[in-house]
């Protein structure tokens, strides 16, 4: 049962809790409406993917929940940064810069690889 | 860490499922009024807005549906999922439910509590150091083949053995402990000094035993059971010092043994004396009144220690010719001392339990089987609307594990119950001898064979039917059911099991019927003497009071004069010994006026009053009986047995003969002055020795049996007679009152032969019903499943008697199938109980009939309802159904 972390629920949630960070408290839509914009709607998100990764980030213990009123005075269930969840967007970033940095030497033209 | 904390939360996801789907649902909810709403803003129709914000949510239920894998455990739930459904299937169907938990309860309990008592006198090892090097040691003569040592040859065999790393004796013995309130009786043994270091036990408290502490000259020293401790000195440790008088004697206690030390032999012993040989027995070489019990030296075996012993039993028997000629030497495993007597009958019962337990696996089943059949067609829907093969076999097999968890519960509850009740069917007395079922319990001996139990009915109860729905294939399940052809696969697999059942039946049957015909032949035996009217007592006068034989034989006669005077009372006698109570006790004689070479011509001796035989109603053959006037002062005279006039005065009158001991000593010259019927002095299936019996009033003792015959017995009897010798004298110690009927009933022969024929009856009669409902269950179904071919049969022209005959035809047919088959096992598995059997062969015909007959009358029943039910088939009805 233990599932490997691929690629796209690895990104998406990092992508989530980049965009809490910035934004704040956000419900879920709006957390998708703004990975989409963020994207340069380069990436199409379907919307239905995004709530198993808000519940598996919430079980970890990354983020919070709590039931809330949006902009249009609707309710909506706002998803915030827990305090574990800054110091894993942290790790995550710099293990993903790392990663991005080395790729990029491996695919840059003049690789200096000896 | 992190992964730690979310399958917690998802496995408390399981039981607040429904919370977490109302909040997923009102979250979408909220997600699609945003998004319908930011597209209203962006200028769509009311309608393009919901289409396009749907779209963009995808799949709603799809992705409903990782979410709630994600929120739960899908494993955990769908055998969450499995359970109830399986409960709820269970309920639906109580009926099979309830007969498939009860038959596997009853195989278990029967068999778990057989084996537990098998686990504790077989596989369980003896309390002591190293067991497996520990020694029984006996004198062997022609008659008695285990015979007990007597102390100068035990002296002999110890000093002489190159064998044994120590050799040591013990008696059983009866002590008249002094208490406040009198003399009472107190069981113990008295023993070598190395008993203890031979078994290696150390006490818990105090020391053993030291070297040479046996001896005449040394100080009087005793230790005590755990028991005694606890029982009459409230666990006081400082008992030590303190002075116990036995048989008058005072005694010092040094030790206290080991809570869990017990020595089968002597038990229940509370008083563990050293021998301080003295006196007419320990003294002398044809005295034979110890046995022994040896450790072998590291590496020797068994056969070695035979020889080595035997080597010197006949050194001893040309060294001296007079007492120990014919005298070998004998040894076991000390395990075969102990449980040797019983193995043979535990292993029997747990055979019958074993076949019991098969024969309720072989109905469970069919019963799973005929059940899977029937919902062959519910399967095959479900497996066509999607459910993949692995979730309808777990749905099997979680079924099965809750039938299985049910049935060994109840089977483990009712064991535990059942071995509370068996113990409690074993006489006291027997029982206290037998030590090592005192902690029976489900320990974990037991419960690993419970265990296997349980896997095996697991495996039955779950994977039966999911390999015999895998065979077939779902789309025939979807159109037999429709159309109603006859399960041919069960009918074939059914009927083998049915044969199969009955054979085990019979083997029951015919086992239950032998073990009860030999105990019917074993209470017929005749006993020589009337035991309806008689009740025993045994008593033992103190030493110090009665210590001349003018004493002794002046007791007996006040004795025999009060109690025969007690209202009721017909008539009252001492012996030295009751009947039935055993072979020994024996004298060696020598003929006058014969050719003499040395031989041992070892008979009963028994001491009995003048009106012991018309007391117990023994026949008188030839001369006359004891008068109570023939004492000390008188010529000696014996009155012989039927066997030993027939051994030894084949053609002669033995009346008038005189016999002696073996140096024929003019004070031990006795005149036989009557022939008496044969008393059956041994067990009820021993055979019957030649016996001598002499006047008590010319061999008196302190120790004897009182045996009263009165028109009527019971406990208030017993306590009038105990009133009576006490008010004799009150230091008369009295026990084990009880009626002559209850001695013979409750004697080893007639136990074993009792308790195998009950249980084994009732595991076979449990097996009897259990076959005939099997076959009933294999007809009523395949005439159930035949319906339509009766009805076309009879609209053909068929008569309801051809209906009959079809029907009858098949049941007869797996009858008389089971009941050969049974036969052809019974006879092999009747020479396991032959050791059991008294006076009845192992192919006894008329047992064999009776079963053939009742399990034939039986099958036939069983089978004439469904056969019925056929023949009332309306072809109309039948053809027109399903």
């Amino acid at each position: 049962m233990n599932e490997k972390p691929d690629v796209w629920q690895g990104t998406l949630a990092l992508m989530v809790l980049k965009t809490l960070e910035t934004l704040g408290p956000l419900h879920g839509y709006g957390i998708a409406r703004r990975i989409e914009q963020t994207s340069g709607n380069l990436l199409s998100l379907n919307y239905g993917t995004l709530y198993p990764a808000l519940l598996k980030l919430e079980q970890e213990g990354a983020i919070a929940s709590e039931w809330g009123v949006s902009e249009n005075n609707r309710k909506a269930k706002f998803y915030s940064l827990t305090r574990a969840g800054k110091k894993q967007l942290a790790k995550e970033t710099q293990n993903w810069e790392q990663t991005t940095a080395i790729l990029a030497r491996f695919l840059s033209p003049k690789g200096d690889l000896a | 860490m992190r992964t730690a904390r979310a399958w917690l939360i998802r496995l408390s996801g399981l039981f607040r499922k429904q919370t977490l789907e109302r909040e997923l649902a009102r979250e979408m909810e909220s997600h699609l009024a945003m998004h319908i709403e930011d597209n209203l803003r962006a200028g769509m129709t009311q309608e393009q807005a919901r289409r396009e914000a749907l779209l963009k949510l995808g799949g709603v239920v799809a992705g409903k549906e990782a979410w709630r894998d994600r929120s739960t455990i899908p494993l955990v739930e769908h055998l969450f999922q499995d359970t109830r459904f399986s409960l709820r299937q269970l309920r639906r169907n109580p009926g099979f439910t309830v007969t498939a938990v009860l038959m596997l309860a009853l195989g278990m309990c029967a068999s778990v509590a057989i084996f537990a008592f098998v686990d504790a006198a077989v596989f369980k090892p003896l309390p002591y150091a190293n067991p497996q090097q520990l020694l029984g040691v006996y004198e062997k003569v022609a008659v008695c083949p285990l015979c007990n040592l007597s102390y100068p040859d035990y002296l002999d065999w110890k000093k002489l053995n190159k064998t044994l790393s120590s050799l040591d004796v013990y008696q059983r013995n009866s002590f008249l402990l002094s208490t406040a309130s009198g003399t009472e009786p107190a069981r113990g043994a008295r023993v070598s000094d190395g008993f203890f270091r031979t078994l290696g036990v150390r006490p818990v408290l105090g020391r053993d035993f030291q070297s040479g502490e046996d001896l005449p000259g040394a100080p009087r020293t005793v230790l005590l059971s755990n028991a005694a401790w606890r029982n009459r000195y409230g666990a006081n440790p400082d008992v030590l010092g303190k002075t116990v008088t036995l048989d008058g004697e005072p005694n010092v206690i040094i030790g206290v043994l080991p809570p869990d030390f017990n020595f089968a032999p002597t038990e229940p012993a509370e008083f563990w004396t050293t021998l301080h040989a003295s006196g007419g027995c320990d003294l002398r070489r044809s005295c034979h009144s110890l046995f022994g019990v040896a450790r072998l030296k590291d590496g020797v075996s068994l056969s070695a220690a035979l020889s080595d012993l035997t080597q010197i039993a006949r050194q001893l028997e040309t060294q001296y010719p007079d007492s120990n000629r014919g005298q070998s030497a004998a040894v076991l495993p000390l395990s075969e001392v102990i449980v040797g007597n019983v193995r043979p009958l535990l292993m029997v019962l747990l055979g019958g339990a074993v076949l019991l337990l098969l024969i309720a696996c072989v109905n469970i089943t069919s019963l799973v089987l005929v059940r899977a059949e029937s919902r062959r067609r519910e399967i095959a829907v479900r497996n066509a609307l999607g459910a993949s093969s692995a979730r309808l076999a777990g749905q099997f097999i979680t079924e099965g594990l809750l039938l299985t968890a049910a049935g060994t519960a109840l089977g483990l509850a009712s064991a535990w119950w059942a071995m509370r009740l068996l113990t409690k069917l074993i006489p006291e007395m027997m029982f206290a001898r037998m030590p090592y079922l005192h902690g029976l319990g489900l320990n974990g001996r037991v419960q690993l064979f419970a265990a296997a139990i349980a896997l095996i009915a697991a495996l039955l109860f779950a994977f039966t039917p999911a390999l015999h729905l895998s065979f077939s294939k779902m789309r025939v399940g979807l159109s037999e059911g429709a159309r109603g052809s006859a399960g041919n696969t069960w009918r074939r697999l059914g009927s083998k099991l049915v044969v199969l059942e009955l054979a085990i039946a019979v083997v029951l049957l015919v086992g239950a019927g032998l073990l009860g015909k030999s105990l019917y032949r074993l209470l017929q035996v005749d006993l020589g003497f009337e035991p309806d009217r008689l009740t025993t007592l045994q008593v033992a006068s103190p030493k110090a009071v009665y210590t001349n034989e003018k004493q002794k034989i002046a007791l007996g006669r006040q004795i025999v004069a009060s109690l025969s005077s007690l209202p009721g009372v017909k008539s009252a006698a001492i012996a030295s010994l009751t009947p039935v109570s055993g072979n020994g006790n024996t004298d060696w004689i020598r003929f006058v006026g014969r050719p003499y070479n040395g031989e041992h011509n070892e008979v009963n001796e028994r001491d009995v009053s003048a009106g012991y035989f018309t007391t117990i109603g023994t026949k008188l053959l030839r001369g006359r009986y004891f008068r109570d006037d023939e004492d000390i002062s008188k010529q000696r005279v014996v009155v012989i047995n039927r066997a030993l006039a027939k051994q030894y005065f084949p053609n002669e009158d033995p009346i008038g003969k005189r016999i002696g001991d073996t140096q024929l000593t003019p004070q031990s010259l006795k005149e036989i002055i009557g022939v008496v019927d044969d008393i059956r002095e041994g067990q009820l299936d021993a055979p019957v020795w030649p016996a001598v019996y002499y006047p008590f009033n010319q061999s008196p003792d302190n120790f004897f049996a009182v045996l009263i015959c009165s028109s009527q017995s019971g406990a208030p009897l017993i306590t009038t007679i105990e009133g009576a010798l006490r008010n004799l004298n009150a230091g008369l110690v009295m026990r084990d009152g009880m009626t002559m009927t209850k001695l013979i009933r409750d004697s080893p022969a007639a136990y074993a032969r009792r308790s195998s024929a009950w249980l084994v009856g009732a595991f076979a009669i449990a097996a009897f019903l259990l076959s005939v409902a099997g076959l009933y269950g294999v007809i009523a179904y395949s005439v159930s499943q035949r319906t339509r071919e009766i009805g076309v049969r009879m609209a053909l022209g068929a008569q309801r008697s051809t209906v009959y005959r079809l029907i009858l035809k098949d049941a007869g047919r797996l009858a008389v199938l089971g009941i050969v088959c049974g036969f052809a096992c019974s006879i092999a598995a009747s020479r396991a109980i032959r050791g059991l059997l008294f006076g009845t062969a192992v192919w006894d015909a008329s047992t064999l009939a009776a079963v053939a007959l009742v399990l034939g009358a039986a099958a036939l029943a069983a089978s004439f309802i469904p056969a019925r039910r056929a023949a009332s088939v309306n072809p109309v009805e039948a053809l027109r159904a399903e």
